[in-house]
């Protein structure tokens, strides 16, 4: 059979693409270019070839940096979605509720991430904070603006009260989208709770579940704004992750050939993970 | 036009340069065989042409941050391999 080929649609992407051109690509290309050059201020420019690439890769501060970064996104994959899922399991099906829990699950959305890392700063605060002063009150020594730990804990309580709506409300939408037809069918097998579990439900939400893991991991592996207000990348450097240690780099201490390099390799970084992600959606929806 | 807050070199201009001029030929090899040249490759993926260069691009980025870091040698070296990188994502992924 003969295809015929008719390119003319793709000038209807036009616009999108003058508008990416504009937001992203001129943008990157900047990077690109300052990060093999060394910069004093009022334009001038040195070219310094891959001098800031083997500086940063070798830099302790950046592995430090690094390492945080990863655990952080590990750990808040790993109690965001487990979490998320179990919220959305225990979400009532029909009724008048589903309203009610939608919108409750939806409000820590809303809050701007600034506000969110302001609020909590408060509300962790050992003396006048209600979080602070209550597990103080319990006997447990707690002071997030000290203690490393304690800064850690708060910070991914915080990511976890703000995120983990999100992964109910995507599950939630897969769990919906099951037919009635599974849920007969398995009871009239007979199938325990585990088993509609595991063989229902959990293939069926595969893709959200993808689609929810990708996006935490994004928005984790970038975060910047809630830390920041709420530690500022301390006590000492305990908080500091990849995008504050850039921050830092970059406005702090002006060296804007190291922050360039480090943006691109985290722009890699994050552009691989992105590619895999897609690349096994689109395999399991070959399949 | 002032471009100097762009900081352009040659050397990033000639780099932006072949990107863009991998995509043209890209292109030109879609209009001399339309389709993208789809197959399942070596890696079991399903990978088009346009797949195959991201592949290879990215791959590539990797092998030159990688020589960097655990190599003083010149980056030549890095980028010869990319070569061959590409040249095997093209052959066999």
């Amino acid at each position: 059979m003969n295809k015929t080929w008719n390119n003319k649609a793709w000038f209807m992407v036009l616009p999108v693409l003058a508008l990416v051109a504009f937001n992203a690509v001129i943008p990157l290309m900047t990077v690109v270019n300052y990060s093999v050059q060394e910069t004093f201020g009022n334009n001038l420019f040195f070219f310094e070839g891959v001098k800031w690439y083997r500086e940063v890769l070798a830099s302790e501060r950046f592995h430090a940096s690094l390492l945080r970064q990863f655990l952080f996104t590990g750990l808040i994959l790993l109690i965001e979605v487990p979490l998320g899922v179990a919220v959305a399991l225990a979400m009532p099906r029909s009724g008048p509720w589903v309203s009610v829990c939608l919108v409750l699950m939806a409000l820590p959305l809303l809050i701007p991430w600034n506000v969110v890392g302001a609020m909590w700063n408060i509300f962790a605060l050992p003396d006048i904070g209600l979080l602070g002063h209550t597990i103080n009150a319990l006997g447990i020594d707690y002071n997030f603006t000290r203690q490393p730990l304690a800064a850690w804990f708060t910070v991914v309580l915080m990511d976890v009260w703000h995120w983990t709506s999100l992964v109910v409300l995507l599950a939630y939408a897969g769990l919906r989208s099951i037919p009635d037809a599974y849920y007969q069918a398995a009871r009239i097998d007979g199938a325990s709770r585990w088993s509609v579990f595991r063989f229902i439900q959990l293939p069926k939400m595969n893709r959200v579940l993808t689609i929810a893991i990708l996006l935490r991991f994004m928005d984790s592996f970038m975060i910047y704004t809630e830390p920041f207000v709420l530690t500022g990348g301390g006590p000492g450097n305990a908080t500091t992750f990849l995008s504050i240690d850039l921050v830092k780099a970059a406005l702090g201490e002006f060296n804007l050939g190291i922050a360039a390099a480090m943006s691109i390799i985290y722009f890699l970084m994050t552009l691989l993970v992105c590619w895999v992600f897609y690349t096994l959606m689109t395999r399991e929806e070959a399949q | 036009m002032d471009l100097t807050w762009m900081a352009w070199t040659w050397q990033t201009a000639a780099f932006f340069g072949l990107i863009a001029g991998l995509l043209c030929m890209m292109m030109v090899w879609e209009w001399i065989s339309p389709g993208g040249g789809p197959r399942h490759g070596g890696l079991g993926l399903d990978t088009t042409r346009g797949d195959r260069l991201f592949i290879s691009l990215l791959g590539s980025a990797y092998i030159h941050l990688g020589w960097l870091a655990f190599t003083d040698a010149p980056l030549w070296g890095g980028t010869v391999l990319s070569i061959v990188f590409a040249i095997a994502v093209f052959r066999w992924v």
